[in-house]
């Protein structure tokens, strides 16, 4: 069913865990009620499903991976509105625990590296792969669904390291974690997922900002952003986008 | 035009051996440098922002913590505060027509620390293009692999 345009349509990167779903779906609520219209949230299972939804203009609000920024500023017209405060998008590489590799620098090539399709977490990892000479001509993916899928990989010994988002990997339970070795967690901090609007909601903006960077205050927004796991928001300017898109451009490299 | 101020021995980590470096603007720096080498720390990145003087306007705190100089001595400076003599002049020539024709420049660089050691980095930059116009420039770098750190020591070495 095509999406009714006389109500904004809200969409959310889809690297977060399954677990977040209802979450987000609470935090739409909330955030319909503060600004008193109506929103629609729509989840897709993959970048690519999201990223044909944008290219249509079906996207007027979205809680975006930095490697979309680009194309949503430059493309899309879209404009930051807040960033989660203290919340950097970092990357773990982990090998299973029966592995001679205890460093990057101890895989060889044909390294089968599992992932998901998170764009800035494969990113991340391929840029810490390089130390090892290890990149896409030497290497092999195997991608995967979820995060819990690239876990049971490695122990299945189907890849020799994975690519977990880190906030992900500490997701895992227990005795799944207890039988990886990290070998190396990013401490990039300055790369992070943004929430924008779409030029139909542009006029907003300012009162999303205003909103949002007050959630924490309010009981029932900060029980919310304790459930997404997000400290709170904070306002993000035309700039920050901009650094933030160079910045990935020069990691694309 | 920011003339940097000559190194002294004083500063130095270790014996060190004393060089005259000349940049192209004109100003030259004497420096000193030593063999010890501070390893690129895993999984960082060391980001910095320049104007189109090369003068450094913002930096990440790993940038701080491997040139070994304090904010504010950097905050304000040319980003040839880290340059090492075995660095050939050239790949810097290069860079800057690079960045300047609007592409992006790579390459690895071993860059001097305030206390004469060095680090090698695989850099990247970035020209910032703001209303079509190039406005500032963006570096990262990344931690390079040994074999490409000592297939650029040798390259280089032919080059200075």
């Amino acid at each position: 069913m095509a999406p009714d345009r006389n109500i904004a349509q809200f969409s959310v990167s889809p690297d977060f865990g399954p677990e977040l779903i209802a979450s987000w779906f609470v935090f739409n609520t909330w955030l319909q009620r503060r600004v008193g219209r109506p929103i629609h949230l729509e989840l897709f299972d993959s970048f690519t499903d999201q990223r044909a939804a944008l290219a249509a203009g079906a996207i007027d609000l979205i809680y975006a991976n930095p490697s979309d920024a680009a194309v949503l500023v430059r493309s899309y017209g879209f404009t930051p509105v807040v960033r989660p405060a203290q919340h950097p998008d970092e990357v773990v590489l982990a090998a299973p625990e029966t592995s001679a590799a205890h460093a990057v620098e101890d895989l060889g090539p044909g390294t089968r590296l599992a992932q998901t399709d998170d764009p800035d977490v494969s990113m991340i990892a391929r840029i810490m792969l390089e130390p090892a000479d290890l990149d896409a001509t030497n290497t092999t993916i195997v991608e995967l669904d979820t995060y819990v899928l690239v876990a049971k990989a490695l122990l299945d010994g189907r890849a020799e390291v994975g690519a977990f988002l880190d906030e992900a990997f500490d997701h895992l339970s227990p005795l799944v974690r207890g039988q990886l070795r990290p070998l190396v967690t990013s401490q990039i901090s300055v790369i992070h997922h943004a929430l924008m609007v779409g030029p139909r909601l542009a006029p907003h903006r300012d009162e999303l900002a205003a909103v949002l960077t007050a959630m924490g205050d309010d009981p029932a927004g900060a029980r919310v952003l304790a459930e997404l796991g997000i400290d709170g928001w904070q306002p993000m300017e035309h700039e920050e986008a901009e650094f933030l898109i160079d910045l990935m451009d020069t990691l694309a490299a | 035009m920011t003339v940097l101020a000559d190194m002294v021995p004083e500063q130095i980590e270790g014996p060190g051996t004393e060089h005259h470096l000349t940049f192209h603007d004109g100003t030259t720096r004497r420096v000193y440098v030593t063999e010890i080498e501070t390893p690129f720390p895993d999984g960082k990145l060391i980001v910095s922002r320049t104007d189109l003087a090369g003068v450094i306007t913002d930096m990440n705190q790993a940038f701080v913590d491997m040139s070994g100089y304090s904010p504010d001595e950097l905050l304000g400076a040319p980003h040839h505060i880290l340059r090492h003599p075995d660095m050939p002049a050239p790949a810097f020539a290069d860079l800057w027509d690079t960045v300047l024709a609007g592409e992006k420049w790579h390459g690895y660089v071993k860059n001097l620390r305030r206390d004469g050691g060095f680090y090698w980095v695989y850099a990247t930059v970035i020209p910032n293009i703001r209303h079509g116009e190039i406005v500032s420039l963006t570096s990262v770098r990344r931690k390079p692999s040994r074999s490409k750190v000592e297939a650029s020591q040798a390259l280089y070495l032919t080059m200075v």
